[in-house]
């Protein structure tokens, strides 16, 4: 605040002390204002710079492509549409290496040596919270794309924001009722024994129970792993659903090896679309699959029922019906998150029109603004759906699609409400010094 | 699942993994015994194995095991010559410095990784196995293919056994391995062997990783684990020894499974890689090697 | 072995650490902030050399020494209240316990064997790290919170998330190290290190105790390597396992065998280039870890024995 205000002064004080020393009154004014106008045309239409840290290489760097697929067709359309309050959006892309010491090494590199206006686009757990710190203090904000309850935790600072995808933990709590009334009561769960993994363990048995349901047993799979099928004799015979969160590389090992060892006979399943991101639900060995369910964040498949901005949008980041690059049907999207991208931005978009956001001295004003936004409307800005914003945990809350593998496609069978992901906030972060 | 299936189960996929195992440690065993240096980048020539085997069955078409077959051969012939260019580019003029070569592996290792992500990219991609038979036994099904692995590594491990001690070739690579002046000395052309070792070790990486990729699937990143592991397995066996080498991935690849069967998976891991750690540390040569050097 | 020049090296180390405590005053932004965390990872490196430059015991298990003092220091705040300096010294108090009983199990072996068991203590540490989540919070982490990353002594107050006070505590933390390490490999200990490095059985027959003396080097390296560690909790506020996880430790070993092995300041060198070539060509193309390992390469193969190596070599063979 106080700095811009300075600065506004400081140009009222520099044009009124070269206006005087001319000494030409109105004239003067003539004369100096095509150079005055100009100059504050250069200041308005020079581009917002965001930072985005994307995992170009290290194990994220399926997801990362993607984000930048996504990143690119946003800002085009920002752009196109007359950018930020008037002023285009430039992307400065560093790669963190899916690494948290380089994360928050690229966040101070943004904030000093690129000097860009925020930083943006994080998806890896570990990244984000090992470059928030780094965020907070050097007072940039950091606006994540990563699904993680670790922002909603409040256990960041007040520079961090989630404000385009749903945290993990709402999205279990809202499926959890469908998958209790639809799939089964007894629940297996397998799932990486890791934070991601971690999350589900810890909120999927209370949400089930509130159901009516339960878990019998979960099998923590070691990150290290690579072959699964010696882990699945440990699943009880009575299982009903077996839910499985599994991620990484080894994810499609995981499927046929479940596959092999079942055959046909074989429980309900139920997993995160997550395991099977960017992969093709019809490669050789996933036909086992075929009649399981999925959480989808957004759907990859196009459905019958997409609203015009869902079409726009798949059109705008060039996927095409089958969720896979418009040209390279092998080249499969991670449709279910990267929608976070576009919205994030345009919240970003939203949050400094309403702050009225000049430069980098306007941050703290930014972080207010963000904060207090409430909810974002269906739209071509936000075609996942539309969502609530709880300022205080810096968090969104949107709806959640279970779709069902049929005829190698992901069907949307079921789209819960927003209520049913809310949970109570854990903390307030706009107690927290700016 | 009663106790007898699981362990049964475990065995098997113990079995498979020491398979897969003994093809990849014997290739840095044999570059490690021959011309005492270590090799990094062993892992890449894995991973470079399986992607080169998801491009050349993905390329061909048609039934999967023409695809399969042919890269079986190909790939591991593409990854040798890399590995061979490699060897004449870089390890010769290092004069074979152990920790010379250790930091250019490492160079190679991030070359080689850069190169497939950014010509195969970030994602996983599955090769077809050439036949899918799914073995019903009375308690759990189980991948006919995957019991192939392991009858083709036995196949291919007597293969290299003949080749080391029934041939003029492998008599040539032990005289290198046990002096190397004095081979020299007898008029054995040291720096051509080197060569074909380097290259014969990434080769049978390759091999192990096109075996492997049916079961599993390429991605850029999935060099590291074998790497590792053939470590533990080359320095448990004995440096250089055929038959430690053997024995350790058997070894290794049991126990993993077997102790997961009592214990939680990433506790099974912990014990599993601290017990064999205590093993070298009372007895650091190994379990079939002579005094380390 | 030249006789040792006392005055070149002393002038030279005073040097060294006076350049640094100046270049705060005149380094933009960003590079400041890059040299804090550079000197950090550079004790890293140095704890690393001790052992590996010349003890010559090549470890590729210095990832847990690192995190040991990491995960000492942030769980110390975590979950006991520890203030910075209390967090700061468990760190040490971690890194040199592992040390002791990492340094009587791996030291029964030596040379590949060596190698290989620290890795896989390394790999068990990780694991630990990963299945204790409940404390740790596994690879997704924990931050330290910016309001408890103060220091008050006395009415002195220090902000460690503040750029000048960062630099400085990185700066004191790194010249002393330096000073330790430069005087430990000045010391008999030192000279008998080296002499183990070069044949063990002769050093062992002229009565020292190769074993008790190999045995310290571990411990002294693990603390070192600890301090890096607890110092990087502390100033850069979070801990995760990632750091325990086997990269880890092969950075170390690439920055001491590009500054020069068994040169005091060879570490500080290779990290500072090592950062560097990442951060710029990562600027230019996205395909940087080719570049990174073509520079390797190139490196390795004109200077074999790093960069303050070959110029010991070729033209100050004084250089400690």
């Amino acid at each position: 605040m106080a700095g811009n205000r300075d600065s506004k002064s400081l140009l009222n004080g520099t044009l009124s002390r070269r206006a005087a020393l001319k000494g030409f009154g109105a004239a003067a004014g003539l004369a100096l204002a095509p150079g005055y106008v100009r100059y504050a045309q250069a200041q308005s239409s020079a581009p917002i710079k965001i930072g985005f840290q994307a995992h170009r290489t290290g194990i994220g760097a399926a997801y990362g492509r993607w984000y930048e697929k996504t990143t690119t067709a946003a800002v085009k359309a920002i752009n196109d549409a007359g950018g930020i309050g008037g002023r285009p959006i430039e992307i400065v892309v560093e790669d963190d290496g899916t690494d948290p010491k380089r994360g928050a090494e690229v966040v101070g590199k943004f904030a000093t040596q690129h000097k860009t206006d925020i930083v943006y686009g994080t998806l890896f757990s570990h990244v984000v919270i090992g470059s928030a710190p780094t965020a907070g203090e050097l007072k940039i904000p950091y606006y994540v794309v990563s699904e993680g309850h670790h922002v909603a935790s409040t256990k960041l600072n007040r520079y961090v924001f989630q404000p385009g995808i749903t945290d993990v933990k709402s999205q279990i709590q809202a499926m959890a009722p469908w998958v209790a009334s639809n799939v089964g009561k007894k629940v297996t769960m397998i799932f990486p024994d890791f934070a991601f993994g971690h999350d589900h363990r810890d909120y999927l048995p209370p949400a089930l129970k509130a159901q009516g349901a339960e878990v019998i047993a979960q099998i923590a799979i070691p990150p290290t792993e690579s072959s699964f099928t010696k882990y699945f004799p440990q699943i009880p015979a009575e299982t009903e659903v077996i839910y499985h969160v599994m991620v990484g590389p080894a994810v499609l090992t995981f499927v046929k090896e479940l596959g092999e060892f079942y055959g046909s006979n074989r429980p309900q399943l139920f997993g995160f679309i997550d395991s099977l991101e960017a992969v093709d639900i019809n490669s050789p060995g996933l036909e086992f699959l075929d009649g399981s369910h999925f959480w989808e964040g957004s759907p990859r498949y196009a459905q019958e029922n997409d609203s015009e901005a869902q079409k726009a949008y798949r059109a705008a980041v060039g996927i095409d019906d089958n969720g896979a690059a418009v040209g390279d049907p092998k080249d499969v999207s991670t449709a279910a998150h990267m929608f976070g991208c576009w919205e994030t931005l345009y919240v970003i978009k939203k949050a400094m029109e309403d702050a009225g956001y000049k430069g980098p001295e306007d941050r703290a004003k930014l972080v207010e603004a963000t904060e207090a936004l409430t909810k974002f409307d269906e739209g071509p800005e936000h075609p996942q759906g539309d969502k609530i914003f709880n300022g205080k945990i810096h968090q969104c809350f949107g709806h959640q699609n279970i779709s069902k593998v049929e005829g190698g496609k992901l069907k949307v069978v079921h789209r819960t409400s927003i209520e049913e992901g809310l949970y109570e906030p854990e903390g307030d972060y706009t107690t927290m010094p700016l | 699942m009663a106790f007898f299936p699981h362990l049964l189960l475990a065995t098997l996929e113990g079995l498979v993994t020491s398979a897969v195992l003994a093809l990849t440690a014997l290739g840095l065993s044999l570059v490690f015994g021959v011309m005492r240096v270590v090799n990094v980048a062993h892992g890449e020539f894995f991973m470079l194995g399986a992607v080169l085997a998801w491009a050349i069955t993905t390329a061909l078409g048609g039934h999967p095991a023409i695809g399969f077959l042919l890269a079986l051969v190909v790939s591991p012939l593409i990854v040798g010559t890399v590995a061979l260019v490699a060897e004449r580019l870089v390890l010769r003029r290092l004069n074979y410095n152990p920790e010379a070569t250790i930091v250019a592996t490492i160079g190679m290792l991030y070359i080689i990784q850069q190169a497939a992500l950014t010509l195969y990219g970030p994602d996983a991609r599955p090769v077809e196995p050439p036949f899918s038979y799914r073995i019903l036994l009375p308690w759990f099904g189980y991948s006919g293919y995957k019991l192939s692995i392991v009858a083709a590594s036995i196949l291919l491990l007597l293969a290299t056994w003949f080749v080391l001690t029934r041939t003029k070739i492998g008599l040539i690579m032990r005289a290198t391995q046990y002096d190397r002046e004095t081979a020299q000395a007898f008029g054995i052309p040291v720096d051509r062997v080197y060569a074909g070792v380097f290259a014969l070790g990434a080769m049978l990486a390759a091999v192990a990783a096109v075996l492997v990729v049916p079961i599993s699937q390429a991605h850029y990143l999935m060099g590291l684990d074998p790497l590792l592991l053939s470590f533990i397995v080359v320095i448990i066996g004995g440096l250089g020894s055929l038959r430690g080498t053997v024995v350790a991935a058997v070894l290794i690849g049991l126990s993993d499974g077997i102790i997961s069967v009592f214990f939680s998976p990433t506790l099974a891991k912990m014990i599993a890689t601290l017990l064999v750690a205590l093993v070298l540390v009372f007895r650091p040569q190994g379990l079939f090697g002579t005094a380390a050097r | 072995m030249n006789r040792p020049v006392t005055l070149p090296i002393y002038a030279l180390h005073a040097a060294v650490i006076v350049l640094l405590f100046l270049l705060q005053f005149i380094l933009p932004d960003f590079h400041h902030g890059v040299l804090a965390r550079v000197m950090v990872l550079a004790v890293f490196a140095m704890g690393y050399n001790l052992l590996f430059g010349y003890a010559g015991l090549l470890s590729l298990g210095h990832a847990m020494f690192f995190s040991a003092g990491l995960y000492g220091a942030g769980l110390a705040v975590e979950h006991f209240g520890f203030g910075m300096l209390p967090a700061f010294g468990a760190g040490l108090v971690a890194g040199g316990l592992l040390g002791l009983v990492i340094g009587l199990l791996a030291l029964r072996t030596s040379g590949v064997a060596f190698m290989i068991v620290t890795m896989m203590f390394a790999q068990v540490f990780y694991l630990v790290t990963l299945y204790f989540a409940d404390w740790t919070h596994g690879d997704e982490g924990f931050v330290i919170a910016q309001p408890l990353r103060q220091i008050a002594i006395g009415s002195l107050h220090f902000d460690l998330t503040q750029p000048t006070t960062r630099y400085m505590t990185a700066f004191l933390l790194f010249s002393i190290v330096l000073i330790v390490t430069l005087f430990i490999v000045r010391s008999a200990h030192g000279r008998v290190l080296v002499a183990i490095r070069e044949n063990e059985e002769r050093t062992r027959m002229l009565g020292y105790d190769a074993f008790a003396n190999k045995l310290a080097a571990v411990i002294v390296s693990a603390v070192i390597c600890a301090a890096a560690g607890a110092a990087y909790a502390i100033l850069f506020g979070y801990v995760g396992s990632t750091f325990a996880s086997v990269q880890y430790s092969i950075l170390p070993l690439l920055w001491v065998l590009l500054g020069g092995a068994a040169t005091t300041l060879g570490p500080l060198l290779g990290t500072l280039f090592m950062y560097y070539v990442v951060d710029i060509t990562s600027g230019f193309i996205s395909a940087y870890l080719f570049i990174v390992g073509l520079a390797l390469i190139l490196l390795v193969l004109f200077f074999p024995k790093g960069i303050l190596g070959t110029i010991r070599d070729r033209w100050l063979g004084w250089l400690p």
